[in-house]
């Protein structure tokens, strides 16, 4: 597969990996407006994997389904933060917070992208993830501020998904090589304004910035927590069962 | 001079007799206003308790398109029931008392959802045939006399014909997939097809609440004949597509101009309600556990508009 395809690969697996774990909300939320809204952004997200998939597929014939249906846990390449369980309501939100803040500036950034299939999708991400943001930060004031329990849950929210980070702002040998060509985002270029927004609405919502006591990587590489590989095992659990037919 | 009683009982008769719609600030008989507590309220948690059983394949579908789907779908039908709960509202109730209702088990939702969703053809048959049952009903029901129910069915309806054909969709590519697609579809259609008539509820003659609502024009077509027009728009469905209704006694009646069918086994009907189904305690256990798992979250809402007001 030519750069540029798994390149596309990588960005459609953070989005479906996300999406999966944004599907298992259904029916678990503590409002219905919020069931609703995370249907939402759960759509959102499996939608630009759909197309991201696709796209990266077409370089070598391959569909949206056989990328996100028959490949194992090594060959998925999506940031660690995807993957992790849901937790409670404040840890899925201070993800999502995270999350959009990063994917705010990515977006914009490929949205540049001299290649113009992804610049194209980037453009209609970058308008999904700027309503997931006005949600999410307003979800991170409210918890913060809510109550006792609720601060406390969103503190240690942010406490353990904070190792997770590091990752979203790392380099590997493709990226590099895509972003010279103006194609990918440098997401070193990133990590600055990110931290200066975070670390604003994270103390402004009367928590704290954690200590980088700890930091995890290897999402990139295909190695990942193994929450991943159950994840997979029940989105796969069909087309594994029933190889090759259609649905 | 202070109307009377009688006057307003008066006038609420004339109005129904009329076709016009009864709205919120008007007077209502407190008895019209239970029965359309207890239906709006029922319709709401079924739309609700729904989401569990096509949820429970929603991580699993077999492809991105289809997965984006019956999320779409279930989307709506939370919609659904966040409309119904507040068009219920407007009968002086509160989301928080008819939640109480149901967990306390004082109000009920649609039984079909107390059977499993086992395979990915049970969401193709929900589809088709539980919103395919769905949907007579609540066309019916745009013409209910309650204003706000009446307008919440017309929307409810537009959104509720794309879902069951997409449990068609879904079933018309099993049936014409491996033996064990079409296998799978088969018994999703035997399982489904009796639940899906008992959704209309007892033969008219046996319906707890069928004749005063009939007269109050809360309901409009009696339960035997919504049953009877489902029967009939479904049969050539199924049989397009190569599938058999498990049902020996299903004929086409010429000189009726309808199918007639067998008898529904109203004793599983009854054991189901009472709570004899495979899945009436996870129902309300699953919905239980996630409002007890967002009491602190619905706090902090709560706190924090609190401390906004105040700012």
């Amino acid at each position: 597969m030519s750069d540029i395809g798994l390149y596309a690969r990588r960005l459609g697996d953070d989005a479906l990996i996300l999406g999966q774990r944004l599907c298992e909300w259904c029916s678990n939320a503590p409002v219905l407006e919020e069931d609703l809204a995370l249907a939402n952004t759960a759509l959102d997200y499996l939608g630009r994997a759909r197309l991201l998939l696709s796209y990266a597929g077409s370089f070598d014939g391959k569909s949206e389904d056989e990328l996100a249906y028959l490949r194992g846990e090594r060959e998925f390449e999506n940031l660690l933060l995807m993957e992790l369980p849901n937790g409670d309501f404040a840890f899925s939100m201070a993800r999502q917070y995270l999350l959009d803040v990063y994917e705010g500036g990515f977006f914009a950034a490929l949205a540049q992208s001299s290649d113009e299939q992804l610049a194209a999708i980037a453009g209609k991400a970058a308008k999904e993830v700027a309503y997931h943001l006005r949600r999410s930060a307003e979800w991170l004031r409210r918890l913060g501020l809510g109550t006792d329990e609720s601060n406390a849950r969103t503190q240690a929210a942010l406490d353990e998904l904070w190792g997770y980070t590091a990752e979203l702002f790392e380099m590997d040998a493709l990226e590099e090589r895509l972003a010279a060509a103006g194609v990918a985002v440098d997401r070193r270029a990133l990590e600055a304004d990110w931290r200066a927004q975070v670390t604003r609405a994270i103390t402004e919502a009367g928590l704290q910035v954690p200590e980088t006591a700890w930091s995890v990587r290897g999402g990139r590489e295909g190695v990942h927590t193994e929450y991943l590989g159950h994840l997979l095992s029940e989105l796969q659990y069909l087309q594994r069962a029933h190889p090759g037919l259609s649905w | 001079m202070a109307e009377t009683t009688e006057d307003l009982e008066q006038a609420f008769e004339a109005k129904i007799a009329a076709e016009e719609k009864i709205e919120p600030k008007d007077w209502m008989p407190e008895a019209y206003r239970k029965n359309l507590v207890r239906q709006m309220s029922q319709h709401a948690h079924s739309e609700v308790i729904g989401m569990q059983p096509e949820g429970n394949w929603l991580t699993r579908a077999p492809t991105l398109k289809r997965k984006c789907i019956l999320l779409a779908k279930i989307q709506d039908e939370g919609g659904h029931g966040l409309y119904l709960y507040s068009a219920t509202e407007t009968l002086g109730v509160s989301r928080e008392e008819l939640i109480d209702a149901l967990h306390e088990g004082r109000a009920k939702y649609a039984s079909i959802f107390n059977y499993p969703s086992l395979t990915w053809a049970d969401i193709g048959a929900i589809g088709w045939l539980v919103d395919g049952a769905a949907i007579v009903n609540q066309i019916s029901l745009q013409r209910t006399s309650y204003g706000p129910y009446a307008r919440a069915m017309v929307r409810i309806c537009k959104e509720e014909s794309f879902h069951q054909r997409q449990g068609y969709e879904i079933m018309v590519e099993l049936a014409r997939g491996s033996d064990a697609q079409k296998a799978m579809a088969q018994d999703a259609l035997n399982r489904w097809w009796w639940p899906s008539l008992m959704m209309f509820g007892p033969h008219d003659a046996e319906s707890a609440h069928s004749a005063q609502s009939m007269l109050w024009k809360i309901k409009r077509q009696s339960n035997d004949d919504l049953r009877q027009k489902f029967v009939d728009q479904t049969v050539p469905q199924a049989e397009a597509i190569g599938l058999r209704i498990p049902d020996d006694a299903l004929v086409w009646n010429e000189a009726r101009g309808h199918y007639d069918f067998g008898e529904i086994d109203w004793d599983e009907f009854q054991r189901v309600i009472r709570g004899d189904g495979l899945c009436n305690r996870q129902r309300l256990r699953h919905h239980k556990q996630a409002h007890d798992d967002g009491a602190w979250v619905r706090e902090a809402m709560a706190a924090y508009a609190a401390r906004e007001e105040n700012v």
